[in-house]
């Protein structure tokens, strides 16, 4: 049954109209990106951004990662990690976080999750040095407007 | 009679309310301080004071005569109209005791300080003092235990350390409390003044910025101002509080880019750990800074070879030019010797060709010694700390023996070099760590708790024999050291060294409280155990923490006589002083 809906022209057909979905610009998801290849290198004298990561400068994307304890209370502001953060409580600053963290700002005030929860998060990617004016916390990369959902 | 006896009674009453009310000190009661050595004076009164009032004496004498500076008085330093005074930058080269009082025309408060001098001339050419941060008596055990081995009851070989003649238990509390952080404890040897958490190369005064607490004179200044050269060489990030603790002066050990500047300003000759990101200008992607100061190009400009790997670090110090290098090879921590050497984790496959302890402390003796008046180093074995406090004992072992191997080659060099340089082994503070016996997965049954061998049952570990660097080459044996640690927060016990990478024992949930790693939950034999330590608020520990047990000095070479018994940590400095004559009254021009 399963094997014969799709033989043929009608798996043809499926497929272009699968196509013909996905560049819809209304419809489009967005586009899932991986912590990995956010940038092309990571060196002691620098990260550099990749190419795809640059040519979505602006546009709706998605990332996957772990909300950090956040730097002020009610807030809208949240750094999103590759792996669960354990902070050392006696250096609490930035001095102490991975050099590939991307802050979200969120479309609403974050209520935290689990932080040992994967989330995905969802906004508009924007690319380069950027001070957040609240917590002074430098960024290279932020994702705006953002919502966020647990993974299952 | 009556308005006579008035002023009396008022009298009595100040006098009586005199500590609640009496003004703060710095340098603090009891303050021992190098002659000739550059420090901070303040004082905090509790209200607002006018400058016609106040009188600031030193034996008796005005403050002016002996100091030759005027303070400045801040009318308002709290914002609540409590007013101090600051004198910044003065010495004192007679050597004695001095009776300091500060007086608000009112109340009046005394401290003393004990001024002391050093031999005229040095006995020791060059200094290295080595720190393993956390570094307990159990790491040390352990250690030897794994990388020496055990034959009819007795050790078949000594670490290196194990063979410096002088010993010394030395006490680390801070003047805020029992239990000190790497700053403090590290300040306590580069400045010999006590100091609080969190702070480097200042008291805890009640100033509002970091910055502008009462400095003291840190070894590095010392030593680059009496011609000698310095260096800090280790495996955290090189603003971390233990190599800082050379140069900087803040209230707030997290201040990473103020720190790299004060670097640059002390022009310490070899600055070699992680930690690139805060020298990098904040425009550049991966970059720390808060401002666009590119502080790789300044080191450049003042003429420091710059090195990312080891390769180009072993280059750089056999070209007989370099005389000043700075080397980053990490962006956060260097990676410890498990993953370095063996397990390949961490961020090895990121950063290939990082030094350990040892290569970088054969590199920087190599440049510090072309300077012919000598040397000061410190070394850092940083991460038996970092481990400990995630709970990561195979990890903290390994960097144990990586710090011995450190010690090793410096007697080596020493004793081909004029056997005139004075070697200090020590910790800055514990962890609570113990050798409790041994885990053996061929035990039976399947409950881990009851593998532990106690007593006899603890029998020898049955690691391979260390390879010629000195460590074994399998962690995961069968019978592996039990090595537990007393302070904990929740987590999940899992009786195995952790291969896959670092340990994370415990994370802070959507509730802000601290729970247990559920990472660890499945893996065979694991068990919950609830910690000990606070899980909520600002001090809630998601590791484990530093202890307040003495930690130990062994030392050899030329001034070492003067460690023995008990020891304040701050004594250490004085060692180091003495051994190199950085307080001999000529050693600056000033009264």
């Amino acid at each position: 049954m399963f094997s014969s809906q799709f033989a043929g022209g009608s798996r043809r057909r499926f497929f272009f109209g699968l196509a013909v979905l996905l560049a819809s610009p209304l419809l489009r998801a967005a586009e899932l990106l991986s912590f990995d290849g956010l940038y092309k290198s990571n060196t002691v004298l620098g990260l550099k951004f990749a190419e795809r990561t640059l040519a979505l400068k602006g546009q709706n994307v998605r990332l996957r990662g772990y909300m950090a304890p956040p730097l002020k209370p009610e807030s809208k502001f949240f750094v999103l990690t590759r792996e669960p953060v354990s902070i050392c409580p006696f250096c609490s600053s930035d001095a102490e976080w991975p050099v590939d963290i991307v802050v979200i700002y969120a479309s609403k005030t974050v209520i935290p999750t689990n932080f040992s929860e994967r989330i995905e998060v969802e906004g508009t990617l924007e690319v380069g040095s950027h001070t957040d004016p609240a917590t002074g916390f430098v960024s290279q990369l932020r994702i705006r407007d953002a919502s966020f959902n647990k993974l299952r | 009679m009556r308005f006579a006896r008035l002023p009396v009674a008022a009298a009595l009453l100040a006098a009586v309310c005199l500590p609640a009310a009496a003004q703060t000190l710095y340098p603090i009661n009891r303050a021992e301080i190098l002659a000739g050595s550059r420090f901070d004076l303040k004082v905090e009164f509790p209200g607002p004071v006018d400058a016609a009032s106040v009188k600031l004496t030193l034996n008796g004498q005005d403050y002016h005569k002996l100091l030759g500076k005027s303070a400045s008085l801040i009318p308002d330093e709290t914002g609540k109209g409590a007013s101090s005074l600051i004198l910044r930058d003065v010495t004192l080269t007679k050597p004695g005791q001095y009776s300091v009082e500060a007086s608000d025309g009112t109340n009046t408060r005394k401290v003393v300080w004990n001024v002391y001098a050093t031999p005229a001339k040095p006995v020791a050419k060059n200094v290295i003092l080595f720190i393993g941060d956390g570094f307990s008596v159990a790491h040390r055990t352990a250690a030897r235990i794994l990388s020496q081995g055990i034959e009819d009851g007795k050790l078949k070989g000594k670490l290196a350390m194990d063979e410096l003649p002088a010993m010394a238990l030395l006490s680390t509390q801070g003047t805020d409390s029992i239990i000190t952080d790497s700053a403090n404890a590290a300040h306590a040897y580069t400045t010999g003044h006590k100091s609080c958490v969190n702070a480097l190369g200042v008291y805890c005064s009640r100033a509002a910025n970091s910055l502008d607490h009462p400095k003291v004179e840190t070894l590095g200044e010392l030593a680059k101002r009496n011609g000698l050269a310095v260096g800090a060489v280790t495996n955290s990030e090189i603003e971390d509080a233990t190599p800082a603790a050379m140069v900087a002066h803040t209230r707030r050990r997290s201040d990473f880019n103020d720190i790299v500047k004060m670097f640059y300003d002390t022009k310490i000759d070899v600055i070699m750990g992680g930690g690139s990101p805060n020298f990098l200008p904040k425009s550049t992607p991966g970059s720390k800074r808060t401002d666009e100061v590119d502080y790789i190009e300044q080191f450049k400009g003042a003429g420091y070879a710059f090195t990312t790997t080891k390769a180009e670090m072993a280059a750089a110090a056999d070209d007989k030019k370099t005389t000043r290098l700075l080397g980053l090879y990490n962006t956060g921590n260097i990676d410890g010797a498990l993953d370095l050497k063996f397990l390949k984790k961490g961020s090895v496959s990121k950063f290939p060709d990082q030094p350990d302890v040892v290569e970088e402390m054969k590199a920087a003796i190599k440049i510090l010694s072309r300077n012919k008046k000598g040397f000061v180093l410190m070394v850092e074995s940083a991460r038996i700390d970092k481990y400990s406090h995630s709970m990561d004992a195979e990890r903290a072992i390994y960097d144990t023996i990586m710090l011995d191997k450190a010690v090793a080659e410096a007697k080596r060099w020493s004793k081909a070099n004029g056997n005139n340089t004075l070697i200090l082994v020590t910790a800055d503070h514990s962890h609570g760590v113990s050798v409790v016996g041994t885990v053996n997965d061929d035990a039976p049954g399947s409950d881990m708790r009851n593998k532990i061998g106690t007593y006899e049952d603890a029998g020898f570990p049955n690691y391979p024999a260390p390879n010629a660097e000195g460590y074994p080459e399998k962690v995961d044996v069968s019978k592996r050291i039990r090595l537990v640690f007393a302070n904990t927060p929740d987590y999940y016990e899992t009786f195995r060294p952790y291969l896959d990478g670092e340990n994370v024992p415990a994370i802070k949930n959507a509730e802000g409280v601290m729970v247990a790693n559920e990472k660890y939950k499945d893996v065979p034999g694991a068990v919950f155990r609830t910690g000990n330590l606070p899980n909520v608020g600002p001090r809630g520990a998601n590791q484990g923490v530093h202890t307040g047990d003495d930690v130990v000095l062994t030392a050899g070479g030329p001034g070492s006589a003067a460690v023995h018994g008990q020891m304040e940590n701050t004594d250490l400095f004085r060692v180091i002083a003495d051994a190199l004559a950085l307080g001999k009254p000529a050693a600056t021009g000033k009264k």
